[in-house]
């Protein structure tokens, strides 16, 4: 066993550690151009990582810095999907072009098999929801149904369309954690097949995306983490760093522990991405149940401990915490990946 | 024991519900329940109904106009409140400034100024927290200097809640810089239009206007503005806060907040079936109604135990603690239940146009308040502050 890093994630991890501390502007052509989101695609996709480890290091960077780029909806997740259609991710890789895939639905919470969306005569019916990224995107990848019952796993195609399209409306708003999200109606939406049965494609870029968040989540837990322990360092009450007391200090560390625990989790994810898929998706939901627990420890002690100015707009924390705690919605919360770790466990 | 209640409380239930019925409008209990920004005149309305019902000043003595209320009916009154989505009564002037001014204010100064805030005529805030301030409150700079018949007053209070729709703030400033901390403190009431006050908004985190920093530069007020003796103001400031927690088990609100989550549940689609029936949310949503339940009767045994118009004893640390962890837990679920549908940003409006979000569950936003809440456990005296507080209590025999 090794838990080091080749010499390439290293020198990735630093170069992104660098870039990010001092980013200014749009970091999307940037990203591109240092190699950011080529090393999200192995070799045979055009890119040169593509492992778990590789999107750890990346998404990891990412969450430990102040910033919010839409990597996983925008490149990671239609380009796995692209690639598995047997399409190019060039376009994506290089800067020029951002997808966005739509498949969550309303009733779907956070099932990927549950479609309603329909395919017909060349034309897609049906409304997806909470589609993050979708308005920094050309154009979209969309999940549909060409046969069988809302649940089926078989029968699910995906769908190229065109942002403008007809028949296509986009409602778009902020969300919580930063960055833009959409609903998207769709009403004889004209569409381009990619894939006829493709639950399995998207399984496998959800399981990416889950690594992907929850390494981005550790990155942003380890920056809470680490101003909280500033913090008691520096603020004083009582005459003295609030850190003398033991209250806090040993909170101080209780997060410590568990942030170790999420740091294990996310190496066990990224080790077994390319895993069969059960035993993919078992591991992946052991990471996402622990991310989701500890995040929420590390969202409220961090605030608790800071105090008042833990409550603010302008102190970074808070934009900390909501990513943290948002992550949880997405790709399955915590229950949810409790529920699958149930479920899969029986079979592995 | 008798864990029923009287048929006396039960005709005062339905006297409350009845009046709600008929006070409350339906468009402010929604903006209360969809977790909505209230408008200052909201506020005021509100105020305005309780006191045209003499409800106001239910917890005052009777000394004083009040109703001398028992521990259980002010609960009934705080629980069918809450339940109905009413607006929550601004609490600065009418429950921590009035019981100072009842206890240590002149005559002059209680006959001015508590019918002002029952009438609403003035709006107070609370000028207790400084940067350098907060739970080490005894630290304060914020100075008052005695010149003629004025105090010239010159600092920084922040955190300062509502202080944009006030237009009085009750503050503690130091008036002897040479004393032990807490005996060089003094309590004084301040015009908000003094030449020299400057109000800046803080947002919070969930995007909210409800905190502001207060700035003094060489303010005038005049020395029939201080409350008591000159120096004593930590009393009065000691004393002001065991009022502040009389209400601080929330209750009402944590009913209310658990019945949101239910009605919420039962909306939203898991696997095809109603999240309600979800073993692991359920299971959930059970944990904090049995803490609920349990803790509802510890609050009303601890409330019970002081007289009418009193503030409990240091058993107000317990219940603040329990409480507010037991509101978080709810807003926790509201968050859960909604699924993705909680990322959506509420103080936004949707692609710029004003259109409401999308909000399939109509449950109102749930992030937000999910952290906003998180004041809960910081502000009153933060959690660890009652933790200090009573186990030294509970230590006193410990050398
Ligand atoms: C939304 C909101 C509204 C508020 N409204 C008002 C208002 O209207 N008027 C007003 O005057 N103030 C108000 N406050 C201020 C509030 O009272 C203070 O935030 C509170 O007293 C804590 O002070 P602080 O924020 O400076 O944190 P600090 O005192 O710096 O505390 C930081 C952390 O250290 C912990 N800590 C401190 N001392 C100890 C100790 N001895 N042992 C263990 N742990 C300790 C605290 O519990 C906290 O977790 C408000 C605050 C908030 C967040």
């Amino acid at each position: 066993m090794n838990f080091d890093l080749t010499e390439e994630r290293q020198m990735l991890q630093d170069t992104l550690r660098r870039f990010l501390a001092g980013a200014e502007g749009d970091l999307w052509p940037q990203l591109a151009e240092l190699g950011v989101i080529g090393a999200l695609f192995s070799e045979a996709q055009g890119g040169f990582g593509g492992a778990g480890f590789d999107l750890s290091v990346v998404f990891e960077e990412l969450g430990r810095a102040d910033v919010e780029v839409p990597l996983i909806d925008n490149a990671l997740l239609p380009g796995l999907l692209l690639a598995a259609a047997g399409e190019s991710v060039e376009a994506l890789i290089d800067g020029s072009e951002r997808l966005a895939f739509a498949h969550n639905e309303q009733a779907a919470r956070y099932d990927y098999n549950w479609v309603e969306t329909r395919f017909e005569n060349g034309k897609l019916t049906g409304e997806k929801s909470v589609i993050v990224g979708a308005d920094s995107a050309d154009s979209f990848i969309i999940s549909a149904r060409h046969a069988g019952t809302p649940e089926a796993e078989q029968g699910i195609g995906l769908y190229r369309v065109d942002k403008a399209a007809t028949g296509l409306t986009l409602r778009a708003y902020d969300l919580i954690q930063g960055g833009r999200g959409a609903d998207i109606t769709l009403e004889n939406t004209p569409a381009t097949l990619l894939m006829e049965d493709a639950y399995g494609a998207i399984t496998a870029a959800m399981a990416a995306a889950t690594l992907a968040v929850s390494a981005e989540t550790l990155g942003s837990m380890q920056t809470a983490v680490e101003m909280t322990a500033e913090y008691l360092g520096t603020r004083k009450q009582f005459g003295r760093p609030i850190g003398t007391f033991q209250a806090l200090r040993h909170r101080l560390v209780d997060m410590m522990v568990e942030l170790e625990q999420a740091r294990s989790a996310v190496i066990l994810g990224a080790g077994n991405l390319d895993a069969a898929p059960n035993e993919r998706d078992f591991v992946l939901s052991a990471t996402k149940n622990i991310i989701g627990r500890v995040g929420r420890l590390v969202t409220e002690e961090s605030i608790q401990m800071h105090g008042g100015i833990g409550m603010t707009q302008e102190y970074a924390l808070g934009r900390f915490a909501k990513r943290i705690t948002m992550a949880d919605h997405r790709f399955g919360d915590t229950d949810h990946h409790l529920e699958q770790f149930i479920a899969l466990g029986v079979g592995v | 024991m008798d864990l029923s209640y009287s048929e006396k409380d039960e005709a005062f239930r339905a006297e409350v519900r009845a009046f709600l019925a008929e006070k409350l409008p339906k468009e402010l209990s929604e903006k209360v329940r969809l977790s909505q920004d209230l408008e200052k005149s909201d506020m005021e309305f509100w105020h305005a109904q309780l006191n045209a019902r003499g409800w106001l000043a239910a917890n005052w003595p009777k000394s004083f106009g009040g109703a001398e209320w028992s521990a259980v009916e002010r609960n009934i009154f705080e629980e069918e409140c809450a339940m109905a989505d009413a607006p929550r009564i601004v609490p600065f002037g009418l429950s921590m400034l009035a019981p100072v001014l009842q206890k240590f204010g002149s005559k002059a100064q209680q006959d001015h100024w508590l019918p002002r805030i029952l009438n609403g005529d003035d709006w107070w805030c609370q000028g207790y927290s400084e940067p350098g301030a907060g739970s080490d409150l005894a630290s304060l700079k914020t100075r008052a200097v005695l010149e003629g018949d004025h105090y010239i007053v010159n600092g920084q209070k922040t955190w300062t809640t509502l202080g944009q729709h006030a237009n009085m703030i009750f503050c503690l400033v130091r008036t002897d810089t040479t004393a032990k901390a807490q005996e060089g403190i003094s309590f004084l009431l301040i015009d908000m239009n003094t030449p020299g006050i400057e109000v800046r908004p803080i947002t919070l985190i969930d995007g909210g206007a409800e905190v502001n920093e207060v700035w003094f530069t060489d303010v005038k007020v005049p020395v029939e503005n201080l409350v008591g003796e000159e120096n004593k103001g930590w009393t009065y400031a000691k004393y002001l806060l065991t009022h502040e927690r009389t209400n601080i088990a929330g209750v009402g609100s944590s009913r209310a907040g658990l019945a949101a989550v239910k009605r919420i549940a039962k909306k939203v689609q898991a696997r095809g079936r109603p999240l309600i029936e979800n073993p692991h949310f359920a299971a959930r949503m059970a944990q904090v109604e049995i803490d609920l339940m349990a803790m509802a009767t510890t609050n009303l045994r601890i409330v019970s135990k002081a007289a009418a118009g009193q503030a409990p004893g240091v058993e107000s640390s317990l219940l603040k603690i329990k409480g507010t962890q037991i509101r978080q837990e709810i807003t926790d679920l509201a968050r859960r239940a909604v699924g993705p549908h909680a990322m959506p940003f509420a103080s936004d409006a949707l692609d710029a146009s004003n259109t409401p979000l999308p909000d399939p569950y109509d449950a109102g936003e749930v992030a937000g308040p999910y952290f906003n809440n998180r004041k809960l456990a910081i502000f009153g005296g933060s959690n660890e502050i009652q933790r200090e507080i009573y186990s030294k209590h509970m230590m006193r025999g410990a050398k």
